[in-house]
């Protein structure tokens, strides 16, 4: 089957899906948007997180068919239009929170839709709202910085604007 | 080679420059980071080239059986589907290993494990791939399988997992490697009376998965020449290529690999995973073929964390001093020996932990059986021992009356000290200090029950309680981990730097085979190329197989063998341009170095910039760094100068226990490591909390359950690995007591938190719970006892 959705703001098509092709998938090996990961394709670890019309889904729990029209944003779409990094992704990079980086593009947008919510989470906000993404490498103490980092710029207006 | 590209055209295949002023000491950012959180870093799973095919393994579902027939007539029917391969199909030598060459490629009439590779197919879509999978025929006559302790020591009764005159290196029965040690008296009947306490405890350790997020992956291309170019997330790129090569019956120059993005190793990338597979159907399709695992496919087609049955008797004086130990460590080891000979070596040389005792008695083997296989995790054998010889420790102190943390110092080895092996301490060994400074942190405040948060408390998010029933505990513990390939091996590492000048500035470039599995060696050779050479933009080469070898990504060695590797190469770089500012300007003064891009003389000023100095010649050189000899163990007595360096590490946990539900809460997990010198503290702090989160898992929650030789959990569904929840607040402390041996004086780091810090967790729901909680992960039946 054909899909055409909009990612990123640009509009996409994908053909000779096959029915039971995730949304992963599509994005990873048909659009040439890999910035979404393929860590267990169960939907427990949160490293394909991207948004779906405006809500952070599991992007592997997704079939391709369901995004017909319908518009996602990736960690690709997190920069700003000029390229530079969004205030998120650059929080992340300045705590150290990066390490091997495979949870990191999941991290980011559970992250940035948390602080769309709620710009001034406390931490027990900020693990419920991480819980389904794991990480191996930290130990979650750098990602808790990344984060509380961003709300702190966020609050102060600094950095990119959302 | 041209014409492979990822989707994103391989930007980190392709150098990663940066800028900064931070030499060592500092911490600046990831040159790596921006691509990261931008997905634009191509991991081994986002390789992509235009006509490739996907190539998946039919697994087997029996620990133990032998293959009467293979038909893959019905698989290469279906459409899409270019190639299915039987060991038949291999061009060279069947078999690969670590350390014993043991196991087959393609499994060859028998197989040894839930999950053994027996035929690979490649077709144009992971779908086709799967489907073709399932329709080839095997005819298996299953066997019981051997799996038990009792069983693999009894081969006359059980038999064997290999036939005794399989591998030249093996010859009693079941037992993959062995190794003995004994020093001062030994433990004896007169030892024993000389100890006025004696304790005893049997401890058992599951098998734990390094469950690193980024799966096994790769894509093989197949070359003009015959070759073939593999993209791979490994931790040793070169010992990958010598196991490959025999195989695939190729030299090995023509077998080239490149370091694809690697998503986590933690040990589970040192062996062998699918780079022969996708080789060998490239090479039989004449197509690039990529692999990716399922994370099924990834429990099965790792190694593990070797699970362990341990018995400890300690004995010791009436005000606290160690008498003797005597121990004994059986590994599991699995179907394969992996390298569970070296994992052996370590369980029997640091299973006494950090602590003098005059008389030790030791023997740790390691087995071969039809469970999975076991081989490298971060902690490698010293991760089991320790939460034996540090549950004997809290014992040894209830039964004195001793405080857990003095009765430790009492007895903590420093500098000077001998190891049980005979080894002398030859450089600061903070044992005493660490504990201190680890039980003079603040605790954190008590759980407040009146304006209780429930995510809070045990359970958490799962509404199960409002605070009752929850005691809070602390446990302390200390660990040892040795740094570096130990017992004789000549352990290198190699390092390319070239120094240019591009666009008016000097620029150097540091090239190395190191796998950067996340760990953060790329920033520290920025650094070290930085501090040496004067200069702030350093380009990393990727890393491949074009440069020597530098050897693993494991034992807490990179920035010590590799690190030690850029230190020289870029010494020798700083001293061919000194020597040819000497032939140039006739410079008589010794004291210059390269500083802020200039020539400088401590006693002249500046000299020269540099980028008059170079003009348009580059300096490029290689140099590889060894460290000082080590010697193999004697087989009988483990005596011998067998680890290079040793690392130590101490913790405090804090828990809240719910007694009635059986769940465990870590509110707060201290750590204080001796890291000789922090070249990146802010690397070095993330490395330790890292490490401690995975010695949580082993404590509370991670094992892969094995059942008759089946494993029952391979997702992260089942399989547990803490999540931000689960995690608490670590706060790390580091000293920094150089190492004269070592470059910077510097210490490995990685490992030693995922030692230590399981037994204080362990401590703490003890003291909790008052239980006796001799296996790990302690599980909610363990606490509530309805086991």
């Amino acid at each position: 089957m054909r899909v055409t959705f909009t990612a990123n703001g640009k509009p996409v098509e994908a053909d000779d899906v096959w029915e039971g092709e995730s949304l992963l998938y599509v994005l990873r090996e048909r659009v040439g948007l890999p910035g979404s990961k393929n860590a267990c394709e169960q939907g427990e670890c949160g490293s394909c997180t991207v948004y779906l019309d405006g809500t952070p889904v599991c992007s592997c729990l997704v079939a391709a068919g369901q995004v017909q029209d319908r518009e996602v944003r990736t960690v690709e779409g997190l920069s700003e239009e000029n390229g530079e990094l969004g205030l998120v992704q650059q929080a992340f990079i300045d705590a150290g929170a990066v390490q091997c980086g495979f949870c990191t593009p999941g991290l980011l947008v559970q992250t940035d839709a948390l602080l769309e919510q709620d710009a001034q989470p406390s931490d027990n906000d900020i693990r419920e709202a991480l819980s389904g993404n794991l990480c191996r490498c930290t130990g979650y103490e750098k990602i808790m910085d990344a984060v509380r980092l961003a709300s702190a710029r966020k609050c102060a207006g600094k950095g990119a604007s959302e | 080679m041209s014409s492979t590209r990822t989707i994103q055209g391989q930007k980190n295949l392709q150098n990663i420059n940066q800028a900064s002023k931070d030499g060592i000491g500092g911490s600046p950012l990831r040159p790596d980071g921006t691509l990261k959180v931008k997905g634009e870093f191509a991991y081994s799973s986002d390789m992509w080239h235009e006509d490739m095919l996907w190539g998946m393994a039919l697994r087997s579902p029996h620990p133990r059986a032998n293959i009467l027939g293979v038909d893959i007539s019905e698989a290469l029917k279906v459409p899409g589907v270019y190639a299915v391969l039987t060991h038949q199909d291999i061009p060279g030598s069947k078999y690969y290993g670590l350390e014993i060459q043991d196991q087959p490629a393609l499994a060859i009439d028998k197989v040894r494990y839930h999950g053994e590779a027996i035929a690979l197919v490649a077709a144009d879509h992971p779908e086709t791939a799967r489907r073709a999978v399932k329709k080839i025929k095997v005819e298996y006559e299953v066997l019981t399988p051997i799996v038990t302790e009792e069983q693999c020591l009894d081969p006359e009764t059980h038999g064997y997992v290999h036939e005794p005159h399989e591998f030249k290196s093996h010859g009693y029965g079941n037992i993959c490697h062995e190794q003995r040690l004994v020093s001062g008296l030994g433990v004896t009947d007169e030892v024993r009376a000389m100890a006025d306490v004696i304790v005893s405890g049997e401890y058992e350790v599951g098998m734990q998965d390094q469950a690193f997020l980024g799966p096994e992956s790769g894509l093989a291309v197949p070359a003009e020449d015959g070759g073939i170019d593999l993209y791979i997330a490994t931790q040793w790129l070169h010992v990958d290529r010598q196991q490959m090569a025999p195989v695939l019956g190729l030299p090995e120059e023509k077998v080239r690999l490149t370091l694809a993005g690697v998503g986590g190793a933690f040990g589970g990338r040192e062996d062998i995973s699918m780079q022969i597979h996708a080789c060998l159907l490239a090479q039989h399709t004449g197509k690039p073929v990529k692999i990716v695992y399922a994370r099924d496919e990834s429990f099965y087609g790792h190694v593990h964390r070797h699970p362990a049955k341990m018995r400890y008797e300690h004995g010791a004086t009436r005000d606290g001093k160690l008498v003797f130990a005597d121990c004994r460590i059986v590994l599991d080891g699995g179907a394969y020996a992996s390298a569970s000979p070296a994992v052996v070596g370590n369980a029997a040389s640091l299973g006494h932990g950090p602590y003098v005792i005059p008389n030790v008695k030791m023997h740790a083997i390691a087995l071969y059986s039809n469970n999975p296989s076991c081989g490298a995790m971060r902690g490698f054998g010293a991760v089991q021992a320790a939460f034996g010889y540090e549950s004997q420790m809290d014992k040894l102190a209830e039964k004195l009356g001793m405080d857990p943390v003095e009765l430790r110092q009492l007895n903590a080895m420093a500098e000077g000290d001998s190891m049980p092996t005979g080894q002398r301490i030859d450089s600061p060994a903070p044992v005493a200090e660490l504990l201190q400074r680890v039980k003079d942190m603040p605790l954190p405040p008590p759980l407040d029950t009146e304006d209780l948060d429930i995510r809070a408390v045990p359970g958490a998010l799962s509404n199960t309680s409002h605070g009752e029933g929850i005691v809070r505990g602390v446990g302390y513990s200390v660990g040892i981990k040795n740094v570096g390939f130990s017992e004789g091996f000549d352990d290198y590492s190699t390092a390319r730097v070239r120094l240019e000048v591009i666009g008016g500035e000097p620029v150097a470039m540091v090239h190395t085979a190191m796998a950067e599995v996340g760990q953060g060696g790329v920033t520290v050779h920025a650094q070290i190329a930085r501090t040496e050479l004067g200069v702030e933009q350093v380009t990393i080469h990727p890393a491949n197989t074009e440069v020597g070898s530098a050897g693993s990504t494991s034992a807490s060695r990179q920035t010590y063998m590799t690190g030690g590797a850029v230190k020289l190469a870029a010494e020798a770089v700083k001293q061919a341009l000194i020597e040819k500012g000497r032939r140039r300007y006739g410079w008589t003064q010794k004291d210059i170095s390269l500083v802020g891009g200039k020539v400088v003389s401590e006693s002249a000023g500046v000299l020269v910039p540099i980028v008059d100095l170079l003009g348009d010649q580059a300096i490029d050189l290689t140099r590889e760094h060894h460290h000082r000899p080590t010697q193999p163990f004697d087989k009988e007595t483990g005596q011998g100068f067998g680890h290079v360096q040793y690392t130590f590490c101490a913790n405090r946990a804090v828990v809240d226990v719910d007694v009635d539900l059986g769940l465990v809460k870590v509110v707060e997990l201290t750590a204080v490591q001796d890291v000789g010198k922090a070249l990146n503290p802010l690397s070095v702090v993330g490395q330790i909390q890292g490490g401690c989160t995975q010695a949580l898992g082993l404590a509370v929650m991670e094992e892969i359950i094995v059942k008759d030789g089946k494993v029952r959990n391979a997702s992260f569904t089942d399989y547990l690995i803490p999540t931000i929840l689960d995690t608490p607040p670590i706060p790390v402390e580091i000293l920094e007591l150089p190492d004269p041996h070592a470059p910077y004086g510097l210490r490995g780091v990685g490992e030693a938190p995922t030692v230590s810090a399981t037994p204080s967790i362990v401590a703490a729901i003890r003291q909790a719970t008052g239980l006796a909680l001799n296996r790990i992960p302690v599980r909610p039946e363990h606490i509530t006892g309805t086991l």
